[in-house]
């Protein structure tokens, strides 16, 4: 029987033959990825007794989620991390400043298709936009990859999911996959691969890839993969060092499901509160007050996502309640941004720029919330108490409605305020 | 391994950042990261645990962060066991290496009210319900899932590996 990406890539990374989903393997992964959480990873990596890592040439570390250092105590954990690369020779490092880990994987040309790459974030799904598999784990396990380069893994189940049609203006990659989230749920994918096809899919850049891949882990999904292509090629071909070695599923694959999706007609979605699941159409929600909107992350910081937005906030204000911060998902992001006047734009229409990093997405610093305060957000999680105050509210929409919000003061549909 | 115990129940969706808000996320030792188990989801929580330290809940138990900070507080607050209709993905991998028994039992939510004493067997997969009565069985977890558990997580699974090499 023909196989799946998922059952390929993990065949090859396990030294098996013929492995289908549902069966056990202990796989050698390919590229391990942390960010600020390596200071409790290589806390752990001392319990279990272990003293140099397997390989430090596929351990990267990226520091992004407390940037520059808010506190003693994350600046102790950064200080931890500097001390362990240099012990164990790990030359993959990049401080702060560089951006969010999961976009200065692939812009570093670590990622390359047919991979296997476990990442301690669960938004490692992104880089499945690269043909890869690659997943998030927790410390512990993290801990035990830098020591031996094996981890176990159940050969997951894959959904095959074909989105066709062609997008309206000014509707994104995000409220694709918002609206699909809507449909299947907060576990629909849950230990399950996804694999994504259709014309939308084929249509639209890597960077919207991404968004889609990275948000596909709010349906549970273990991987997401977007098959390589010559986009992929075109957006990897100077990055990536040696040969890329694309996988690709069998015409006569075993899926668990085929959900097919007809997307011409979708309107900007928005997930409100205090599920990303609990999606509903832009004129829905429409006229809700807002007190900050957040343009960014992992799922919606790339130049394209700015690109929209200022489009949207060209020679405009936003409105003087509201608080509009931009966080370009990278240094390479924001250097193209402040070329192509962007960042300019943010700052005349009355937006405050901060250092590419996860900033206010995690709740941790550079914009939280305070208690009865409600944004509208690019980032991906809108649960509870996720930006700042448990009494406070997550809408999560595309970077063109975060914009056209920002200007109205309230959500609000980009085609309108376009018009 | 047996684990006996009187049971807090919650819902469906329990999502890591109301087990552990990221406000907290730079605290590196387990004990302090148990001060602020459940904080932003049942502010009775750590009173709760005192005296009923098994938690039921709905579908998709931890969804959404890899942080392994939502099983270490939860251990560290006393939880000796987990049993939910389902959990996400990331979280049941985290428990397992907390060394958490973790028990998917679809219908356990259905028969097992909040505060009721229940016990469970790990090995055998079977739940008694001591509360009313009820025993139904669940699917045990793999052999060397299981060993992990009994070795009381992953750190102390890998030592012994570690040393053996």
């Amino acid at each position: 029987m023909g196989k799946t990406i998922a059952e390929k890539i993990l065949a090859r990374a396990s030294n098996r033959e013929d492995i289908e989903a549902g069966d056990i393997v202990e796989a050698e992964v390919d590229l391990a990825m942390s960010h600020d959480n390596a200071a409790l990873v290589s806390k752990v990596f001392g319990e279990i007794g272990a003293e140099k890592v397997w390989d430090p040439s596929k351990i990267v570390i990226i520091l992004d989620h407390r940037v520059p250092a808010n506190t003693i105590k994350s600046a102790e954990g950064h200080k931890t991390i500097r001390q362990f690369v240099k012990e164990q020779g790990i030359e993959n490092f990049h401080d702060i400043g560089e951006g969010i880990c999961h976009q200065v994987l692939p812009e570093k040309g670590y990622v390359k298709p047919g991979m296997l790459i476990v990442g301690t974030d669960s938004h490692t799904t992104t880089h499945g936009a690269f043909g890869a598999f690659s997943t998030g784990i927790g410390a512990t396990e993290m801990a035990c990859v830098w020591a031996t380069g094996k981890l176990w893994l159940k050969v997951p189940e894959t959904i095959k999911i074909v989105i066709n049609g062609k997008l309206k203006e000014m509707v994104m990659a995000k409220d694709v996959i918002l609206h699909i989230i809507g449909e299947i749920g907060s576990d629909g994918a849950n230990y399950k691969a996804i694999e994504f096809y259709g014309e939308v899919v084929d249509e639209i850049s890597v960077a919207s890839r991404m968004s889609i891949s990275n948000q596909a882990m709010e349906a549970g999904a273990k991987v997401a993969i977007v098959p390589f292509d010559k986009k992929t090629e075109e957006f990897l071909k100077n990055r990536v060092k040696g040969k890329m070695e694309p996988v690709y599923a069998d015409e006569d694959a075993s899926y668990e499901d085929v959900l097919e999706f007809e997307v011409s007609d979708l309107e900007p979605q928005v997930a409100c509160p205090h599920k990303v699941d609990n999606v509903k159409n832009i004129r829905e929600v429409t006229g809700i007050p807002i007190d900050q909107a957040v343009l960014g992350s992992c799922t919606n910081g790339r130049l394209e996502d700015l690109a929209i937005a200022a489009r949207i906030l060209e020679g405009k204000k936003i409105q003087d309640r509201v608080r509009m911060i931009v966080i370009p998902a990278s240094r390479e992001v924001y250097i193209e941004a402040i070329r192509k006047g962007y960042i300019e734009t943010f700052l005349k229409a009355g937006a405050t720029i901060i250092n590419p990093g996860c900033g206010p997405c995690l709740g941790a610093h550079q914009g939280v919330l305070a208690s009865g305060e409600r944004a509208i957000s690019s980032t991906n999680r809108n649960f509870k108490g996720r930006m700042g105050s448990p009494d406070s509210e997550v809408y999560l929409a595309s970077p063109a409605t975060v914009a056209a919000s920002a200007l109205k003061g309230e959500i609000a549909d980009p085609r309108e305020v376009l018009k | 391994m047996i684990i006996r115990g009187k049971v807090i129940k919650y819902g469906d969706d329990i999502n890591t950042d109301v087990i552990f808000p990221g406000r907290y996320l730079a605290i590196t030792e387990a004990e302090e990261m148990a001060k602020h188990a459940m904080e932003d989801l049942d502010p009775d929580f750590l009173k709760k645990v005192k005296e009923r330290n098994i938690l039921v809940a709905g579908k998709n138990f931890g969804c959404g962060s890899s942080r392994e900070q939502a099983a270490i507080c939860l251990k560290y607050a006393g939880v000796k066991a987990i049993v939910a209709r389902s959990f996400a993905r990331i979280f049941f991998r985290n428990a397992i290496n907390q060394g958490i028994p973790i028990v998917e039992s679809p219908k356990a939510i259905e028969f097992i009210n909040d505060g009721d004493e229940i016990e469970i067997d790990l090995e055998r997969g079977e739940i008694k319900n001591l509360s009313t009565g009820k025993t139904f069985s669940f699917k045990p977890l793999p052999a060397f899932i299981r060993d992990i558990i009994n070795a009381g997580g992953l750190v102390e699974s890998m030592k012994k590996r570690l040393s053996k090499s």
